[in-house]
């Protein structure tokens, strides 16, 4: 992505400040932005660093001693992670849990995106202002009648359980980006499209679904972590009652009640929790951002 | 093979062939209706879905909580506002408040603070999209994992022992006696640890919104000022911040809402305790632990009280914006 650069240099007036205290501001500048940015990464690495030491290391002394030579890190932890703690198992949950939670609620408010776009009909904009409505509902007014249903259902501590609470919290937000995306697509390819004799499903399918692939994409990295980096949700629904089915934040949080002051463990299995959040961050970075600006600010 | 494997395909497969079916069966019957009343019907069956979830998910269940938290602990039992006047009459649970009140407020100013001033910062330098991406790259991880990388950031030995962690080790450098944070409760002093935690999470949010629209900002009306001899300061006084004002209140908004439903971070670094609760966590524990239905529904609804404001605030902007749309 090109950022249409912005001239920077202060305009060559002629009674500008002089050169030094320019240069001053530049140094200034530098400083801060790049101790800001140290700031920012210093609590990841200490943990990061940590994950690679020795047990005895990480309690005696500070993690910083880790980079000095003669250094020894080393993968142990990770591996010991893996090995016992069910670390790799409720990966697999997440894994199991995140993807469904991601394509349902995707699909179905794509045709009630398109609906709220291009077909008219009464109560079309109160609907949406609902929808809008809808969008801040915190979750935790819904958690205890909807444990309550799950029992009378039977599906307590099953993915299905997980699956249809996601596709409830996160459709608010998947309609209103959709259709705010799909409403501004030109008007003339539908029109056109219909009178050729495209039949809505048709319209939908193969003009509406294809170009508002940039909106579906930043919707699914955002409802991807949002679900992945869940714990609310999981803990009420799966909680005590199906250990086996615990996702990854669950586990990891199990873990800080259970290790207490094992740095060194706890660093990998958050390593390893964040992974794969951070792959799709690094990998589709430009969508997310995208779509948290379209989101918020509009136009 | 996990067994579980074969019914995750079938969804992920299966529901959106299953939806496509169900347009397409809608379609042919409405081939059997007049033109007319096909059009009206149609946009129905469209909505049909995802008015199936919101109902059952979002709207079912509220009215749901709004009737139990004037219930008994058993539900068995109409109690009027017993529940809410335990809230109000209890020191424990007024820290909660307390302490939601101070997140709402320390929060928000520290994202919106700190957004602002990063995009205005790196918007002058060549690095930008560099510094942008470490800003921003907490936001991208669990809470969780937030909660245990900051857990150890402030991880705690008696003075005089060497220290292992951040926080206390650069107290040490200083010669400074170290501080346990998150078990200190004089003057809130972990509960602002604890925001600190989400400050770091959040501020990259606030940060990439505020440089969208100081990118928006017309340059030639700032090089305008500046050539007339403004200051940068009077510059960003005049006009950056008056223009950048919408948008500070929408990111607001949504921070307020992310600091009224504060939770995990509480749950994974303190439980709660050492006065450190906040009002969703107080709701979980008296679902979970004192198995309280009636508290813990009356809870959630002051939840959704504090954010019914926002919620019209939200609506009146979005109507405003589709008037000029």
């Amino acid at each position: 992505m090109t950022t249409i650069g912005r001239t920077q240099s202060p305009a060559p007036v002629a009674q500008g400040p002089s050169r030094l205290a320019r240069g001053i501001r530049r140094v200034a500048l530098h400083a801060s932005v790049i101790g800001l940015m140290v700031f920012w990464l210093i609590p990841t690495i200490g943990l990061l660093v940590n994950s690679f030491r020795s047990a005895d290391a990480v309690s005696s002394s500070g993690w910083w001693n880790g980079l000095l030579p003669p250094t020894a890190l080393s993968l142990d932890n990770y591996a010991s992670v893996i090995g016992q703690s069910g670390i790799v198992d409720a990966f697999v949950n997440s894994l199991f849990i995140t993807i469904p939670a991601t394509v349902i609620p995707i699909m179905v408010a794509a045709f009630a995106a398109y609906a709220f776009s291009w077909m008219n009909f009464p109560g079309r904009n109160i609907l949406f202002v609902a929808f809008v409505g809808l969008l801040v509902v915190p979750l935790q007014t819904t958690l205890i009648p909807i444990l309550r249903l799950f029992a009378t259902l039977g599906i307590n501590g099953q993915f299905l359980a997980v699956w249809l609470a996601h596709t409830g919290y996160g459709l608010p937000f998947a309609v209103y980006l959709l259709r705010n995306f799909m409403g501004s697509l030109p008007r003339e390819v539908f029109e056109s499209a219909a009178i050729d004799g495209a039949s809505p499903v048709v319209s939908f399918i193969r003009l509406a679904l294809p170009m508002s692939i940039p909106a579906i994409a930043a919707l699914a990295i955002f409802q991807f972590l949002f679900v992945w980096n869940d714990l609310l949700v999981a803990l009420t629904y799966i909680g005590a009652a199906n250990s086996e089915n615990l996702p990854l934040t669950v586990a990891v949080s199990n873990l800080v009640s259970s290790l207490g002051d094992g740095w060194q463990l706890l660093g990998a299995a958050a390593f390893l929790s964040m992974a794969l959040p951070l792959a799709v961050f690094f990998a589709l970075q430009r969508y997310f951002v995208r779509g948290i600006t379209g989101g918020a600010v509009k136009g | 093979m996990d067994p579980r494997l074969g019914t995750a395909l079938i969804v992920v497969f299966g529901v959106p062939a299953v939806l496509i079916g169900y347009i397409y069966t809608t379609e042919i019957v409405l081939r059997l209706a007049p033109e007319g009343r096909a059009g009206r019907i149609r946009p129905w069956l469209w909505l049909l879905p995802a008015l199936l979830f919101v109902g059952v998910f979002l709207i079912y269940p509220t009215i749901g909580t709004i009737i139990r938290s004037v219930q008994d602990k058993a539900g068995a039992t109409f109690v009027g506002l017993t529940n809410y006047a335990w809230f109000f009459g209890n020191p424990e649970a007024l820290v909660s408040l307390r302490n939601n009140v101070l997140w709402v407020l320390l929060l928000t100013g520290l994202t919106v603070g700190l957004g602002l001033l990063i995009a205005l910062l790196v918007d002058r330098v060549r690095y930008e999209s560099a510094a942008k991406s470490v800003i921003f790259v907490p936001l991208a991880i669990s809470m969780v994992a937030a909660g245990v990388i900051w857990k150890f950031m402030y991880a705690y030995k008696a003075p005089g022992l060497p220290q292992v962690a951040t926080v206390n080790g650069v107290l040490q450098a200083l010669g400074l006696d170290s501080v346990p944070w998150i078990t200190v409760d004089a003057a809130a002093i972990n509960t602002i640890a604890l925001i600190v935690v989400m400050t770091w999470m959040w501020t990259g949010f606030a940060m990439v919104i505020l440089s969208a629209a100081l990118k928006g900002i017309s340059p030639e009306l700032l090089e305008a000022a500046r050539v007339d001899g403004a200051t940068e300061l009077q510059v960003f006084k005049g006009i950056v911040f008056p223009l950048l004002l919408p948008t500070i209140a929408v990111v607001s908004t949504t921070i307020i809402i992310t600091a009224l439903k504060a939770f995990d971070i509480v749950y994974v670094m303190t439980g709660g305790q050492y006065d450190t609760n906040v009002i969703a966590h107080l709701m979980y524990q008296e679902m979970f632990s004192f198995g309280d239905f009636g508290r813990a529904s009356a809870l959630a609804v002051i939840l959704l009280i504090a954010i019914v404001p926002i919620m019209f605030f939200n609506i009146s902007r979005f109507r405003a914006q589709e008037a000029i749309r």
